[in-house]
């Protein structure tokens, strides 16, 4: 690794993606098809900001997930778990003035994966995320509040400081939840900035 | 201040929804760029792990000047055209193929010339954090006065992140920029 901190300057800007990059109903996974997907519907809204707490509008947000059996529609995924013919797993959004964004998806399951004896990774949903500057891209996983296999999950816990763990599981909010309706998560992602003295991990 | 998000593995799965042309979704998957003016060139390559093995499942992407060293901004018309951003997954056998124009020259920093380059960012299972780093180009003759390119002290290191003109093909510089993410070749990959 060479440091070029001091050179960066093409790093410091970004592509921004326009209202053109989103389709009609790519930040809503639950209508992408003829009918509904099966599983636990859910809503998912957070704040993105950067390093000095502002807020990052216009940022392009992507997830992928499984569907509510566990399985993603990726050819190379080999679990024994059926594919949902109402459920892709795949959205996308910007966030608005204030970095806000908003999903509304149903709830990913587990799988197994070979890692060791046994292994089942915890429901998570991965989101992709695009900053102001190049330096901010960031890829991360999105796990639930109260998942048993959150203490045995070798890729949570690759993440060695427990505050900076916890800050990957989403809270559930009765103020995002809708009556009758849908389970209301809040995930909120800070976003590195090229003043970031060093890098997590 | 608040920290930031921990980054975690992209895994083997991101396919169908962010390089997906085929499954269904192009934007951003594309790698074609389109200007209206500027020297097209072609990027291939592979990635290859510290076993010197092809990585399948790898993702890249790049972020550039247009062809007047100008990053763009989405209200400009030319935007609208070239964006200067693409992403790109690997093949079977690691390879990816980047069709663009060659960047412009940026402004000087610190008063040191900059050679025209590519930002890079590489995405692979098993990283937890992806790598950054840079693509320039062995026809530039700014290339090996670079900043950045300076700061390398090793011939075989800064020889890591330049692209080798192979040939013309009609009328597209054709160059090659392999990645080796760990092991006795790796890559000079970037951190601040
Ligand atoms: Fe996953």
């Amino acid at each position: 690794m060479v440091d070029n901190s001091k050179f960066f300057n093409s790093e410091v800007t970004a592509p921004v993606f326009g209202h053109s990059s989103i389709g009609q109903n790519d930040a809503d996974l639950t209508t992408q098809h003829q009918g509904e997907p099966q599983g636990e519907r859910i809503i998912i809204t957070g704040k993105i900001t950067d390093d000095v707490n502002r807020p990052v509008s216009d940022a392009l947000v992507e997830i992928w997930q499984t569907n509510a059996a566990g399985r993603y529609i990726h050819k190379a995924d080999t679990h024994e778990a059926p594919l949902d013919p109402n459920f892709s797993g795949g959205g996308r959004t910007l966030t608005n003035a204030e970095g806000i964004y908003q999903f509304t998806t149903i709830k990913p399951g587990a799988y197994p994966w070979g890692n060791h004896t046994n292994a089942w990774r915890p429901a998570h949903i991965h989101f992709s995320l695009f900053g102001h500057t190049f330096l901010s891209r960031l890829i991360t996983q999105m796990y639930f509040p109260g998942d048993p296999l959150l203490k045995f999950d070798p890729i949570l816990q690759s993440v060695k400081n427990p505050k900076a763990r916890d800050q990957l599981v989403a809270t559930w909010d009765s103020s995002i939840t809708k009556t009758g309706w849908a389970l209301g998560y809040k995930f909120d992602i800070v976003l590195r900035g090229p003043n970031q003295t060093c890098r997590e991990d | 201040m608040p920290k930031p998000t921990s980054s975690q593995t992209i895994g083997p799965f991101f396919a169908y929804c962010l390089t997906s042309s085929e499954y269904g979704y192009t934007l951003v998957a594309d790698n074609s760029l389109k200007s209206p003016s500027g020297k097209k060139i072609k990027i291939s390559g592979k990635v290859y792990d510290g076993e010197k093995k092809p990585v399948p499942d790898a993702m890249l992407e790049i972020w550039q000047a247009d062809p007047e060293g100008t990053f763009l901004a989405p209200q400009s018309e030319k935007h609208q055209s070239f964006m200067g951003f693409a992403r790109a997954g690997t093949g079977e056998d690691g390879s990816f193929l980047f069709n663009t124009v060659k960047p412009g020259s940026l402004k000087p920093i610190r008063g040191l010339p900059q050679a025209p380059h590519i930002n890079l960012h590489v995405f692979a299972r098993g990283l937890i954090d992806h790598l950054t780093t840079r693509i320039y180009f062995s026809d530039e003759a700014h290339t090996y006065k670079d900043p950045l390119i300076s700061l390398i002290s090793d011939k075989n290191r800064k020889q890591t992140l330049i692209a080798e003109f192979q040939e013309e093909q009609a009328g597209c510089a054709v160059y090659t920029f392999n990645i080796n993410l760990q092991g006795a070749d790796e890559t000079v990959f970037l951190r601040w």
